[in-house]
């Protein structure tokens, strides 16, 4: 069914793709724009700014989001920075060097030109965020400010107090506001996209339930959009925002859409440790913070002493010790096995053990207690409200959580999947981040595709389609329609025993343990084996009261789950398959002396692009690779040492 | 500790809503208000009861979804702060809580907790924004903001769009909400061009959504997750009046 995965790159020199590409596109003409309709699910960075772009160039966009409003969508929560290649600090930072960073940290399993492209365009974003009166932090000259993130030695993070993914989401929002106050953008708040819609194969419509009326609704369009974030909360505990959800893009996955390198998920060393069986989030510290804080754990397992009780000689800075050159800033993935090692070696701090400490004692000492609020504030209010603890006195306790998923629907150059039609962009596709994200690019990715990738390579699809958008009355949208209202049905029907929110959080228990921060192969077979079963426990057993024609969040979180209840599996599988460690994907059989991750590139420098045969357990997914090429980096084992 | 719980039930706009009392027993000092409400609500589901409507999403202060009025407060005892952010440590042992909805004729409650604040969204569409569209910005550096003006326009950039400002004014005024669009534009040289009729039109905006006006109560300010400063109502007036003005001399 699905021929060769041809990812559409551009020929030519690197530097050249992308400019190479754009002079060739395909354009739609202005007159012409008016006559399509453009679906995009979500309203994040990703999707705001590209609701908003495609709006100002007098498209027609339909926008959908189950917030109840596009402003609350969760790149909101982002905190630290936005990358680019600006070199305003005179630091030797450049397009090429901000690509190379984003390779290596990815542990060389992203494209080439995708990345290279990101590099380019980032420059771009960040004059474009000025111009709509994004706040970012300033030196006293007026000129913008940068600080430093994880995997760069260059400081290049441009950023807004603790608050950058706010603002930048505020400006996405006020350009997307604009253009609804045009008329050329109709917004749908509260409301989900349950299915895709195919007519001849290509992707041409979605079916929506209002969350609340519960009206079920089939929307046609020329082009569909999905910008509807990471499947994190499949863990059920993760920094995301409780609604976030893999339904839109595992439906689109069902319907034929390749979803790629699932297993590669993120988690974020620095974290608000877990403190009770209730708790319902994570809740993330600024990667920024290692700018300023020492991670450290005491040297003897056991030492149950106050923090300020042990003696400097008698600590253990192991990110400086075993990383002197990034010290504190060793990329993400690296950090989290770093402080999982220490603390499964019974020197952990806090109640629970899982907890390492991060320090601004020196900090504060050398620039002053006012100079650290200024720059993060914000996040040591959160912290004291939620641990009740000082760490402007005492040092915060950290520990990782899955914060964001590199993995996502697979995509060519033009951010097209394979269903023709179906465009994804931001996290919820697989693109640009490998194996491991860089901190402060997410936002960098979400509004590169938003503003400046997609207006340009849509056109090429849309180009021919003129005049073929479907209506909502043939027999496609009716069989989905029917296929939504059917399912819903059924969850009410159930009245088991068990409430969602408990088979979800047993799922992410058993996903913590068996695919979260460390798998090996007899792991991920028995968490293949126990999904099927919660699953099917869950279609026997699941109690959603209420009904579906009016607001019922219990009925919202069942559709979810049981969506996360399949797509686990297509996870487990992805990190099964995939017989090596690279960036976040860490397999224990395959490590380094020193227990860094050890690569495979012989066998596995490739996209794992999957496809829906049936449920697991009526056909495995379908396995199709894309292999990198690799023509200007040199594949190396990373080193931050 | 246990609490006794008062929470406003109301099965949707039409039927009449009522305080239905719950009991909430051994919770740890240490969970949020809201999973404190998610462990009632596990408790109804068990029952056959359904459970509490109440919005969330970030649950970390940022995204301005939940919308409770607890004890009479807007977000709760915990200034400043969301009702995500609050912590059963700030009560006392045995205490009876009130939980209701935010409170505002222009946010027309959906289901128990649940209301509708989409009039703010329609006040920003109205013009709290910069048109600059995509592809069309200099380069960043070229236009120099004092760290000064940088600081306050984010100060004031930094609401949440909860609406809390609204539910706890005995107007039901959104002039802090205004305020601090109109303020965190009018402070950046970006937000020039559009100044006078961006606050002409937010104002027009605001009252036909039928917000009430400011008569100097400061309970937004009390109450206001991001600690926007009331004093931006007065800068708010400020740009109106000079607005108003500069259309009358045309």
């Amino acid at each position: 069914m699905i021929g060769n995965l041809d990812a559409r790159i551009p020929h030519g020199a690197l530097a050249q793709k992308w400019t190479n590409h754009k002079d060739h596109a395909r354009l739609v003409a202005p007159n012409n724009r008016r006559k399509f309709e453009i679906i995009v699910v979500g309203s994040g960075l990703a999707g705001g700014s590209a609701a908003a772009t495609l709006g100002e160039l007098g498209y027609n966009v339909k926008c959908f989001c189950y917030q109840d409003s596009p402003r609350r969508a969760h790149s909101i929560a982002a905190q630290g920075g936005i990358n680019a290649a600006k070199n305003y600090q005179n630091d030797g930072d450049s397009v090429f060097r901000l690509f190379y960073d984003t390779i290596k940290g990815g542990d060389f399993r992203s494209r080439e030109a995708n990345v290279y492209r990101l590099a380019e365009v980032s420059n771009l974003i960040i004059d474009q965020c000025v111009e709509q009166g994004v706040p970012f932090a300033r030196e006293y000259s007026g000129l913008l400010a940068n600080r430093s993130f994880g995997g760069a030695q260059v400081s290049r993070t441009f950023y807004a107090r603790g608050q950058t993914g706010q603002q930048l989401l505020l400006g996405a929002y006020q350009a997307l506001c604009r253009q609804i106050a045009a008329g050329t953008v109709t917004m749908f708040p509260q409301t989900e996209m349950l299915d895709l819609v195919l007519v001849d194969g290509h992707a041409k419509g979605i079916i929506t339930r209002s969350l609340v009326t519960g009206k079920i609704e089939a929307h046609a369009g020329d082009a569909v959009v999905l910008a509807t974030g990471g499947y994190g909360n499949v863990f059920y505990l993760s920094t995301n925002a409780r609604g976030c959800n893999v339904t839109a893009t595992y439906r689109a996955y069902k319907k034929g859409a390749l979803f790629a390198n699932p297993c590669f998920t993120q988690i974020h060393p620095t974290c608000i440790p877990v403190s009770g069986e209730n708790q319902s989030k994570l809740t993330l510290m600024s990667e920024s913070l290692r700018n300023d804080g020492r991670v450290w754990v005491p040297k003897q397992a056991g030492d149950k002493r106050q923090p300020a009780e042990i003696p400097e000689a008698e600590r253990d800075y192991y990110l400086e010790r075993k990383y002197p050159s990034f010290g504190n800033l060793a990329p993400r993935d690296i950090s989290s096995r770093a402080a999982k090692e220490v603390c499964d070696e019974g020197r952990g701090v806090g109640e629970s053990g899982r907890g390492v400490y991060l320090d601004f004692a020196d900090a504060i000492a050398r620039l002053g207690e006012n100079t650290i609020r200024e720059r993060y504030g914000n996040l040591f209010h959160i912290y004291e409200k939620i641990t009740g603890e000082n760490a402007y006195r005492r040092p915060m306790r950290i520990y990782p959580a899955v914060h964001y998923t590199m993995g996502g629907l697979w995509v060519d150059y033009n951010l097209m999947s394979n269903v023709p039609g179906l465009h994804v962009i931001g996290e919820a596709n697989f693109s640009d981040h490998g194996a491991n994200r860089l901190g402060a690019s997410a936002l960098m990715q979400g509004l590169a595709d938003g503003y400046f990738v997609l207006p340009y390579t849509l056109p090429a699809y849309l180009a021919p389609q003129i005049g073929k958008r479907p209506s909502t009355d043939r027999p496609e949208f009716r069989e989905a329609e029917n296929g939504v209202r059917t399912r819903t049905e059924k969850l009410l029907a159930i009245n088991g025993k068990r409430s969602v929110d408990s088979f979800h959080r047993e799922l992410g228990l058993l996903l913590w343990d068996k695919c979260g921060m460390a798998r090996n192969a007899a792991g991920l077979r028995d968490a293949l084996a126990r999904i099927p079963q919660l699953r099917e426990e869950f279609w026997r057993d699941v109690r959603v009261l209420g009904d579906g024609e009016a607001l019922n969040q219990s009925l919202e979180r069942a559709g979810r789950v049981a969506d996360f209840l399949e797509f686990a599996e297509l996870m487990c599988t992805d990190a099964l398959t995939r017989d090596e460690s690279c960036g976040g994907h860490f397999r224990e059989e395959h490590q380094t002396p020193d227990g860094e991750a050890l690569r495979d590139d012989e066998n596995f420098a490739d996209v794992f692009a999957w496809e829906y045969q049936g449920n697991g357990s009526v056909a495995p997914p379908k396995l199709h690779r894309e292999p990198l090429q690799f023509e200007t980096v040199q594949l190396t084992q990373r080193s931050y040492k | 500790m246990n609490f006794k719980l008062k929470v406003w039930r109301q099965k949707d706009p039409k039927t009449k809503g009522k305080l239905v009392e719950y009991k909430a027993t051994n919770v740890s000092p240490n969970t949020s208000f809201l999973e404190m409400l998610d462990v009632v609500n596990e408790g109804l589901i068990a029952k056959g009861e359904e459970p509490i409507a109440f919005d969330s999403d970030c649950r970390e202060g940022i995204c301005g979804t939940c919308s409770l009025t607890i004890n009479g407060e807007a977000h709760g005892p915990d200034h400043p702060g969301a009702a995500c952010e609050v912590y059963m440590r700030r009560f006392k042992d045995g205490a009876t809580i009130v939980v209701e909805p935010f409170r505002a004729k222009p946010f027309p409650l959906i289901k128990d907790l649940v209301v509708d604040r989409s009039a703010l969204d329609r006040i920003v569409q109205a013009g709290g924004f910069v048109a600059a569209r995509a592809g069309s910005a200099p380069e960043a550096n070229a236009t120099l903001v004092p760290k000064q003006d940088a600081d306050r326009a984010m100060e004031a950039a930094a609401c949440i769009g909860c609406g809390a400002c609204a539910a706890a004014c005995p107007n039901a005024s959104a002039m802090l909400f205004t305020a601090a669009k109109v303020s965190h534009l009018a402070f950046l040289p970006q937000g020039q061009p559009e100044r006078t009729s961006r606050v002409l039109k937010m104002v027009t905006a605001m009252d036909a959504e039928g917000f009430g006006n400011c008569t100097n109560t400061y309970e937004c300010e009390a109450v206001c997750p991001a600690q926007i400063s009331a004093s931006y109502i007065a800068k708010l007036n400020r740009e109106y009046a000079v607005a108003t003005l500069k259309k009358k001399a045309g």
